[in-house]
């Protein structure tokens, strides 16, 4: 177990360089002058050489890279053109509100995704299996924005129970923070459910038709016994891994939602900067999410390894 | 009504809520609904339309406009053009201070002038070009000297090149002052939550202060119309600037909300490849300003608002609106006329005419090229439309790799902002690639009158000439659509679409 952390750990390094040249390359295929994007209506032909010189804009591509890598290893991601404050401030601002949502997605999707999927997958073919799929096919088919609009129109403006939108911090205010956070992470978390539901649903109808489980139940087992100790744990790693793979996701942010309930999170962060050319933000984003998604992926190997002793060897 | 005993033990708790109550109405909020995130709060630096929204709170400017676009004063009460209108003389408001206790004086806006020509990355220096430089007469008076006579220079004073900041703040935080503005507008800056919050609280200190009626000011960035008008009907938002043209029906007909609708001091229009590369001979459209007015002929403008804007707009054909003082009445609104269109096609020899419309991918924008496309079929103009994200339809036309061009322009209070850049030879915003000696001459002319019936004789002229030959065809003006809680009271309609928080207050009445 140690050994296999070290070298997981070992790997992410050279694959956060790989994937920083990537997006630092990726983003010199934008169309147009960045400093042109970022001059402004005037367009005065001097503001647009001051931004060349200031971006380095005239320099090769890996003489560039290494100034933004060289930012990097005294631990200064750069510094947002457009408003003028540091990356790494954007970014501890944001990683917060990113992170809360995401966890609240995640809770919500799995107290609702993984029950419904045994339920279905245990009474196949009754009506509670129709209604998982129905739920799964609805979540899947509905558009977050849309979904967020309607319940803003009906929890904010006719009933008045929530707020429309805004994010409170949970330091300043806990209520205010759960009430602002529950549309959008219940948006976010219901479109995963179903995906998850679905995933649960077939892995446990493979395991349940298994030998080892015609065994438990032949000895005797309660069928509660069977499902959520012998099936459901052998069930589980397809769905870590797509747990893990849909965090990842949120925490790279959840574009349209975020700009549907103006929680001001990741998501709204990068497309702000890629639309201003604002690379050193998209840069500073892109770096952090890429660390989340391979740091998830490692510990959703860890987790395969916890729920499954045999691939401990 | 005497309460049941069981229920006395809440009287403590309802006179605690009442006098909860009253401190909250005592300290009030004015919360705004921006439809973008503004840029950096630095007056000399700042590029977009939306920073100027929060700037109208934080950083008083020399001279403001009314809602006639007059210019009126605000930290210069009053000012003298020279004998040879090469230099004016600003008298200041004496007792300003900034929002640091700095005193605003000749020297700062000195200062100010210098900062806005010289920082790095300035957008003022193209404003402030002919301001050679400033002399302090006395502590109250100062002279900015000029290169040349410059009839823009009052007008730009009103927006952002007259926005004065504290010298000693500047001095301190140089190139990262807009993290932290001060300026000595009615609120100072409090916080800022990139993508969040702005947050302004009352100057104290305001030297009109008696029109200043709340405690803190709130500018939350809500980019989708849908929503930020959900947050205003939910009562989390006060005003919000911009909500679309299609609601406005239905806030009208359920009357909890009050609207202001003011026509913009910008316009729409499209530009036409005339010179700017080689595609402009490439298409008779570039080529030939017969085919050009055939297009203009070929548009119901009345229509195109109408399907576009919901009718919330005003039909123009100027670089300002037929409402504005600088309209030239010489060459009004062309009615729609497809028989001349297809002479006008004909005589140049190119009855169905074919060309590539290139917008950007703004839902306005693209109606607009759909809704042109239409209409000109009708004259025989076959219109491929091209959408291109913004900042690379930008690319494109700054190129010269378009043919015409789905533009708008936010619009600045003096014509001249409206002009210059776009029909001067190699301006920067000359899209169109437009380069007439004849128009140069004149609009150069218009910056040295001062006399305003005498300006409007030179605008006359240019307009006679370019919009002939149509560099750009100029389709409508936008309104500026606000919508409020109807206990807002003192909203101050001032086309520049920039809401001016002094004077706002909450009625009292329920």
């Amino acid at each position: 177990m140690g050994e296999f952390l070290v070298r997981r750990i070992a790997q992410l390094l050279p694959t956060l360089v790989l994937v920083s040249m990537l997006i630092f390359g990726l983003q010199q295929l934008l169309p147009g002058d960045p400093a042109k994007i970022l001059a402004g209506e005037e367009q005065d032909p001097q503001v647009i050489a001051y931004l060349h010189q200031k971006l380095h804009l005239d320099d090769p591509l890996p003489v560039r890279y290494a100034y933004w890598v060289g930012g990097v290893l005294r631990g200064d991601l750069g510094e947002s053109v457009r408003n003028q404050q540091p990356v790494l401030h954007l970014i501890a601002q944001k990683l917060p509100v990113t992170l809360e949502l995401a966890l609240l997605a995640m809770a919500i999707a799995l107290v609702i995704g993984i029950p419904a999927g045994i339920v279905s997958a245990v009474g196949r073919g009754t009506a509670w299996d129709w209604g998982a799929n129905v739920f799964a096919l609805w979540g899947i088919s509905t558009p977050n924005f849309w979904l967020g609009i309607l319940l803003i129109l009906l929890f904010s403006v006719n009933l008045g129970w929530l707020p429309a939108s805004g994010y409170v911090s949970p330091l300043e205010d806990l209520g205010a923070n759960l009430k602002a956070m529950i549309m959008p992470a219940f948006v976010l978390g219901n479109a995963i459910a179903a995906v998850l539901m679905r995933h649960t649903r077939s892995a446990m109808l493979q395991v349940l038709s298994s030998d080892y489980v015609r065994t438990a139940r032949a000895k005797g087992l309660d069928e509660k016994t069977v499902v959520l100790k012998h099936a459901l744990r052998n069930a589980l790693t397809p769905i870590i891994t797509l747990g893990a793979l849909e965090l990842g996701t949120l925490l790279s942010g959840a574009v349209l939602t975020e700009q549907v309930f103006t929680i001001p999170g990741f998501g709204k962060l990068i497309v702000d900067a890629v639309f201003n050319r604002d690379y050193a933000v998209v840069q500073g984003v892109v770096l952090v999410t890429a660390t989340a998604y391979m740091v998830l992926n490692l510990l959703a190997d860890v987790a395969y390894i916890a729920v499954n002793p045999r691939l401990r060897h | 009504m005497p309460l049941r005993p069981s229920l006395r033990f809440l009287r403590p708790l309802l006179a605690l809520a009442l006098g909860v109550a009253a401190l909250a109405s005592q300290a009030q909020t004015l919360r705004i609904g921006l439809a973008e995130d503004p840029d950096v709060l630095d007056p000399t630096l700042a590029r977009s339309f939306v920073g100027r929204v929060v700037f109208a709170g934080l950083c008083d400017k020399l001279f403001d406009i009314d809602e006639k676009l007059a210019i009126v004063p605000q930290l210069a009460t009053g000012y003298q053009w020279s004998a040879d209108n090469k230099s004016l003389t600003l008298k200041l408001r004496p007792g300003v201070t900034f929002h640091d206790g700095e005193k605003f004086d000749a020297a700062a806006v000195k200062f100010n002038i210098e900062r806005h020509k010289t920082l790095a990355g300035s957008n003022r220096r193209g404003e402030l070009a002919p301001v050679t430089g400033v002399d302090v007469i006395d502590p109250m008076t100062v002279r900015l000297n000029l290169a040349a006579p410059f009839s823009p220079l009052l007008a730009q004073l009103t927006d952002r090149a007259g926005m004065m900041v504290s010298p000693k703040a500047a001095q301190a935080a140089g190139d990262k002052f807009g993290a932290h503005p001060v300026c000595s507008g009615p609120f100072k800056f409090t916080e800022r939550v990139a993508q969040d919050r702005i947050v302004l609280e009352r100057n104290p200190n305001y030297w009109n202060k008696d029109a200043v009626h709340f405690d803190k000011v709130i500018y939350t960035p809500i980019p989708d119309a849908t929503v930020r008008l959900a947050n205003l009907r939910a009562g989390q938002l006060d005003f919000i600037e911009r909500f679309a043209p299609s609601d406005m029906e239905k806030i009208q007909a359920e009357k909890k909300l009050k609207t202001s609708s003011i026509t913009e001091i910008g316009y729409q229009g499209l530009t036409i490849n005339v010179g700017k590369s080689d595609k402009a001979k490439a298409t008779p459209l570039g080529r030939d300003p017969r085919v050009r007015e055939a297009l203009e002929l070929s548009l119901d403008r009345a229509g195109l608002v109408q399907v576009v804007m919901d009718n919330e707009a005003i039909a123009g054909n100027q670089w300002v609106p037929p409402t504005n003082s600088w309209y030239a009445k010489n060459v009004p609104v062309p009615k729609r006329d497809i028989v001349r269109a297809k002479q006008l096609l004909k005589e140049a020899g190119v009855p169905n005419p074919s060309f590539t419309l290139l917008t950007p991918t703004t839902s306005d924008a693209q109606r607009i090229a759909l809704v042109v496309q239409a209409m000109a079929r009708e004259a025989g103009f076959d219109v491929k439309i091209q959408a291109a994200e913004f900042a690379t339809s930008l690319n494109m036309a700054d190129k010269g790799d378009f043919e015409a061009y789905v533009l708008a322009w936010s619009g600045r209070p003096d014509p001249d902002g409206n002009l210059y850049s776009f029909h001067v030879c190699n301006q920067p915003l000359n899209y169109a690639g437009y380069c007439v000696p004849e128009v140069d001459n004149l609009v150069k002319q218009s910056r040295e009158v001062l006399d305003p019936a005498q300006r409007k004789k030179v605008f006359e002229q240019v307009a006679a000439k370019v919009l002939k030959d149509r560099p750009i065809i100029y389709l409508y003006h936008r309104k500026w659509l606000w919508a409020y809680t109807p206990k807002l009271q003192g909203v101050r309609e001032i086309p520049d679409g920039l809401l001016r928080v002094s004077g706002l207050k909450f009625s009292t009445a329920p």
